[in-house]
């Protein structure tokens, strides 16, 4: 049986009524499982309304392909460490970027085969690649950054911008000849341009960046779809294009928001690797000295506190301390204590990566809170733990006007009575700057692997109490 | 008899309407859930396996056009399959207080 193409329009719409309704979903984490069904639900209903269209008459190729997708999609999914989700997503986006090439340059050769080609059909297909290609290669580096095969630094050059423009302008050039013309010679240069291009745009930013890069590369990723749904005329495509498209667009203004950036700041800046001024106020605090403290510091003020807010970053994630946290987290309330989370919106490499790791350590989500939600607690907090994080907690983003963090919103830590940051070493954060809340008078410092030092306290907590 | 509106425009319509309604949705879609947001999106613009049965299920085409098809199909497969279910796990593991 083949559905008609206006049956198989009906299904399309269905289809794009259940994605919209699956990102809905996401609004509450109690209607968000049943969002991702709809959206499973209008995956299929699209895949068998193709299948069963018309246009395919061979099945053999598409079993085969389907049959190991699911096989690796599967096996991925279930074994991925909630810590590597930015470098899962990466690769995905990259699978993406990459089949939206290969649609493209197959429609294109169907489409000459049939004697169809035109000059706006070429344009969209040559749209098709180059956002395609470039979401390709650079989610392939975002991919080698967040792995740890490529250096995570920035990479900047001399005349990288000119180069960065020639390239663009070159590839734009060859996409004009290529739909004037239906040059094959064009398309393939227009596509190594613009693989090219995808290395160049990415590698220039530093791994700190990443929120702001795996939401950018989301975003790329739904322009190539959108890309290719015009290259078929296919209105479904077009539509979850969009969608995708504009929650990456969305996703990375909150992250360069949250880091008072521009996006251009982001993409062309290359932040990370100018040290701080010599005399930055920073400076000046260090000659103050910092407090360190033991552990059982930490539990004496912890245990006797109505209130303690827990601050997780990308530390937390590397030390895999959201386990021990847990605990933590258990065992004060056991004794009353009221424990809270506060979570800045750029913490960990991707948008909302701590809630996850979080909520994977079966931390319940009402006691996660988000930056604006949390900052009035803390003038009224006994006890701020900061695991792993750093910038985002750094009063110098208030006060000092040299400082190149100045302007960031943080998480005001420093109001709270007592501070703890649990480090490895005095190192600065990604920005490279000195945090004043370091010299606070309130401020000590725990020194060792915030897992370790975690565990330690859980240890006391068990064994003292008065 | 009229004119026919290019297809090309209905497209463009569908966009424009599209990005308004990614626009108002996503901005509803709590921060909590920002990576289950990008692992969902992931996963439904793995949509381009639409693209890809049409050039792996066209015999017409040649061989090695539905190579390309086939490896088209493949990578938009692993994103469908495990982005669905990363999302899923994901999502299985923010529960409310007991």
């Amino acid at each position: 049986m083949t559905l008609s193409v206006n049956l198989q329009a009906v299904a399309y719409l269905v289809s794009a009524v259940l994605f919209i309704l699956a990102l809905k979903g996401l609004t509450h984490p109690a209607s968000a499982r049943r969002g991702n069904l709809y959206g499973m639900l209008g995956m299929l209903i699209a895949v068998v309304a193709t299948l069963m269209g018309d246009q395919v008459q061979s099945y053999g190729f598409i079993i085969v392909g389907m049959t190991l997708g699911a096989i690796i999609g599967v096996i991925v999914a279930l074994r991925i460490q909630m810590t590597a989700m930015p470098q899962l997503v990466a690769a995905l986006h990259s699978f993406v970027g990459m089949a939206a090439v290969m649609v493209a340059i197959g429609t294109f050769l169907t489409k000459r085969g049939a004697g169809e080609l035109n000059a706006l059909l070429m344009g969209e297909i040559s749209a098709g690649v180059v956002i395609g290609a470039i979401t390709f290669t650079g989610s392939v580096i975002a991919f080698g950054k967040l792995q740890g095969l490529l250096s995570g630094n920035p990479v900047k050059f001399k005349g990288q911008h000119l180069l960065n423009a020639l390239l663009g302008i070159a590839t734009l050039v060859l996409a004009v000849h290529f739909a004037m013309t239906g040059s094959l010679i064009s398309l393939t240069l227009m596509t190594l341009l613009a693989f090219t291009l995808g290395v160049t745009l990415i590698i220039p930013i530093g791994g700190a960046d990443m929120p702001v890069i795996i939401s950018m590369l989301n975003s790329y990723s739904g322009w190539a779809a959108a890309a290719t749904g015009f290259t078929l005329h296919n209105n479904l495509l077009i539509i979850v294009g969009a969608l995708v498209g504009c929650s990456g667009a969305i996703l990375s203004y909150i992250m360069c928001k949250a880091m008072n950036r521009s996006i251009l700041n982001v993409v062309f800046g290359g932040f990370g690797s100018d040290s701080s001024g010599a005399d930055s106020a920073g400076a000046v605090a260090a000659e103050k000295g910092v407090k360190s403290a033991a552990v059982e510091d930490a539990v004496y003020w912890m245990e006797d506190a109505n209130r303690v807010i827990i601050i997780p970053g990308y530390g937390m994630a590397v030390a895999q301390a959201q386990h021990a946290l847990k605990e933590l987290m258990e065992l004060l309330e056991a004794r009353g204590v009221e424990v809270k989370f506060g979570i800045h919106p750029v913490a960990g490499r991707m948008p909302g990566h701590m809630n996850v790791l979080l909520a994977e350590a079966d931390i319940p989500y009402d006691r996660v809170l988000e930056m604006d939600e949390i900052n009035p607690d803390f003038p009224s907090t006994d006890v701020v733990l900061v695991v792993g994080a750093n910038d985002v907690v750094n009063p110098a983003a208030k006060e000092d006007k040299t400082s190149p963090i100045y302007g960031m919103p943080i998480l005001e830590a420093g109001r709270a009575r007592q501070v703890y940051f649990l480090k490895r070493s005095m190192r600065p954060g990604y920005s490279g700057v000195d945090n004043l809340l370091f010299y606070q008078e309130n401020t000590s410092l725990v020194f060792g692997d915030a897992k370790d030092t975690i565990e330690g306290m859980n240890t006391a907590l068990k064994g003292g109490g008065h | 008899m009229p004119e026919a509106l290019d297809p090309s425009l209905v497209a463009l319509y569908v966009f424009v309407l599209a990005c308004f309604i990614g626009y108002w949705v996503v901005w509803g879609v709590t921060p909590s859930l920002h990576t289950p947001l990008v692992a969902l999106t992931n996963a439904i613009s793995g949509i381009v396996l639409v693209g890809a049965l049409l050039v792996a299920g066209d015999p017409d085409a040649g061989l090695f056009t539905q190579i390309i098809g086939f490896f088209a199909v493949l990578l938009a497969s692993i994103n469908v399959f495990g982005g669905f279910l990363v999302t899923h796990r994901m999502l299985s593991m923010f529960k409310k207080r007991k």
